[in-house]
């Protein structure tokens, strides 16, 4: 029955994976075919990325391995730590000081025959577009809302109009304790992880003249500690939330402030945690959102049953409570939202000639508008300093600054979103 | 594989590749080219291409601060709104709501930040500050207790301050016009 065996496969070993890919079901996508072909692609063509090895990655990439993707990569940045260990089940004490993306990689490999597992020990910063670009799908499994914001833009940014191949779903998976979310986002089509920015819970941040007049929990001495003390003592040099001896300074600073006031609780592990603002993983968490993650990466890859469409949340802080909503595409959001435009000038335009015409435009209805690139400013309408640096740029002229096919993002306060002009030059 | 494309809807067939300008970026043009700020308020960028880093400068034309002016550092990181920008008072002053490291209590930088306000909020927060000191929020406690208790000898310290003058054995920056 295994079509597309593999020496490394054996009888049966996909018997109840194929059950959903030999017949299509009543909730089947009309593109499927079920059979040989969808398996083939499954596990012989399809390359997936997944991103972070942490507590959802270690889940993650075994959840896909046992599924049946063959061709998995993985990144992370991290060693793994002796705290880890009690949920990212990958690592073992032998392990503690290496590289997680490696340690995974090595472990899905032997315990899963004939999936290779590639690692990347690094930042997704150092990785371009024609990185990403070999992947069919991404899978996020990362605690950083900056990382996650960066995917995104970068994923979002990629898709290009006469490319099909460029757009890569994303499928996102975040956890919180008892909370957590699986999302898919199919860049430019969905709505994606900036367009709901605004839905995230914010850090816990105490105010700051409890921090230095009434402290009342340990939180509130070790953010003394780090917020107020640190700087005064300090100066200019960064607090390195992973160096050991700053985390401990930290923690003699907070414990001497604690027993002033009479507060329990300083340890050394929450102080790394409220610095790093670690909330404690929840190992099931985890294991429920990665498998979400994984079901709809199944799922888009062979398109064998409806995807989620497009936002899962689960809360199971009192008793387990799970919802699953369209979040809609915000027309403001800066990454997928927006307006853009084809614009054809002649060389000899200046920039000012470029916002009369903006101006001028009924269909866009914009009143003084600011101009950049990704680089540099073009003309700013305020505060009164850049108006004045960038002033000199309305006589030059727009060939000057901006290349064939470069981009200029505008915005103006009559512009709920910006708008991004593709300038070509006749 | 799922065909995706398909779903692309026919006004975003239309839709370009988008600049490499981060979503921050963008967010801080247009929060800047948008400031409304009043004549008591203004920006200065020492570099102008940076507009990550600039100083604010507020000179109060009324409340017991006037007369006096009062900088401010910001610093804006690469995941703003998500992150409130980081502001400090440069000059050393004598203000309940900030200390004398140049911290601020402004509920809104710390706790009540949310990526709907925006640059503008911010600085109308601190030029607040100025007009009404709010001595429930103590960053400096002594003049906080000052402030609630003898309005008048807190009134004759702010002014000495503004004129480096030592309160209590701290000497402060000298901030008058
Ligand atoms: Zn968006």
């Amino acid at each position: 029955m295994n079509g597309n065996s593999t020496s490394s496969d054996w009888d049966g070993r996909y018997f109840h994976v194929d059950q959903i890919l030999d017949k299509a079901g009543p909730r089947t996508d009309e593109s499927f075919v079920p059979g040989d072909q969808v398996k083939d692609f499954l596990r012989n063509n399809c390359k997936i990325l997944v991103i972070g090895a942490g507590g959802l990655g270690c889940e993650i990439l075994a959840n896909l391995a046992l599924s049946g993707f063959k061709d998995i990569h993985v990144i992370d940045m991290d060693t793994i730590d002796i705290s880890n260990l009690n949920r990212q089940f990958l690592f073992r004490q032998k392990d503690v000081g290496k590289p997680k993306a490696l340690v995974a990689a090595e472990f899905i490999m032997n315990r899963v025959p004939g999936v290779k597992v590639t690692p990347y020990y690094g930042k997704i910063q150092d990785k371009d577009e024609d990185y990403y670009m070999q992947f069919n799908l991404v899978v996020c499994g990362l605690d950083s809302v900056e990382a996650r914001r960066w995917i995104n833009a970068t994923l979002v940014n990629m898709v290009d109009p006469e490319n099909p191949e460029s757009l890569k779903p994303l499928i996102d998976g975040g956890t919180e304790g008892f909370k957590g979310q699986a999302r898919v986002i199919l860049p430019t089509v969905s709505s994606c992880y900036e367009c709901s920015l605004d839905m995230l819970n914010k850090p816990t941040a105490f105010p700051i003249c409890t921090i230095a007049n009434t402290p009342r929990l340990p939180e509130h001495c070790i953010e003394w500690a780090s917020v107020l003390e640190w700087p005064r003592v300090y100066g200019d040099k960064k607090l390195d939330t992973d160096d050991p001896e700053h985390i401990g300074w930290l923690y003699d600073v907070a414990s001497k402030r604690a027993k002033e006031f009479k507060i329990e609780g300083v340890t050394w592990s929450l102080t790394q945690g409220v610095v790093k603002n670690i909330i404690p993983a929840i190992a099931s968490t985890n294991a429920i959102i990665a498998a979400s993650c994984c079901n709809e990466a199944f799922k888009i890859a062979t398109s064998s049953a409806a995807y989620l469409n497009n936002y899962f949340m689960l809360i199971g802080t009192e008793g387990v409570y799970s919802y699953t909503f369209e979040h809609e595409r915000r027309k403001e959001c800066p990454v997928c939202g927006g307006e853009s435009l084809d614009i054809s000038i002649r060389k000899d335009w200046t920039v000012e000639r470029l916002i009369e015409m903006l101006v001028e435009k009924q269909d866009i209805q914009i009143k003084k508008p600011s101009l950049s690139t990704p680089t540099k400013q073009i003309y700013f309408q305020a505060p009164p300093q850049l108006e004045q640096a960038t002033r000199p740029n309305l006589e030059k002229k727009v060939s000057e600054l901006v290349e064939e096919g470069g981009e200029i993002t505008v915005t103006a306060s009559t512009l709920p979103f910006n708008l991004s002009l593709r300038i070509t030059y006749t | 594989m799922l065909k995706i494309w398909s779903m692309k809807k026919n006004e975003d067939a239309a839709a370009k590749k988008k600049p490499k300008t981060s979503a921050a970026q963008i967010r801080v043009q247009k929060d800047l080219t948008e400031l409304d700020l009043p004549s008591t308020m203004q920006t200065h960028f020492p570099d102008p291409a940076d507009l990550l880093n600039f100083t604010l400068k507020i000179t109060p034309d009324e409340g017991m601060y006037k007369g006096g002016v009062f900088t401010f550092s910001f610093n804006i990181n690469p995941n703003y709104p998500h992150e409130p920008p980081k502001v400090k008072c440069v000059p050393k002053i004598y203000h309940p709501n900030v200390d004398l490291e140049g911290n601020v209590c402004l509920n809104i930088l710390r706790e009540d930040w949310k990526p709907v306000l925006n640059l503008n909020s911010v600085m109308v927060g601190l030029q607040y500050l100025f007009l009404e000191p709010n001595a429930d929020d103590p960053l400096n406690k002594e003049a906080a207790e000052e402030l609630k208790k003898n309005r008048d000898q807190f009134l004759y310290h702010v002014k000495s301050s503004m004129r480096g003058g030592y309160i209590k054995g701290e000497q402060y920056d000298s901030v008058a016009q």
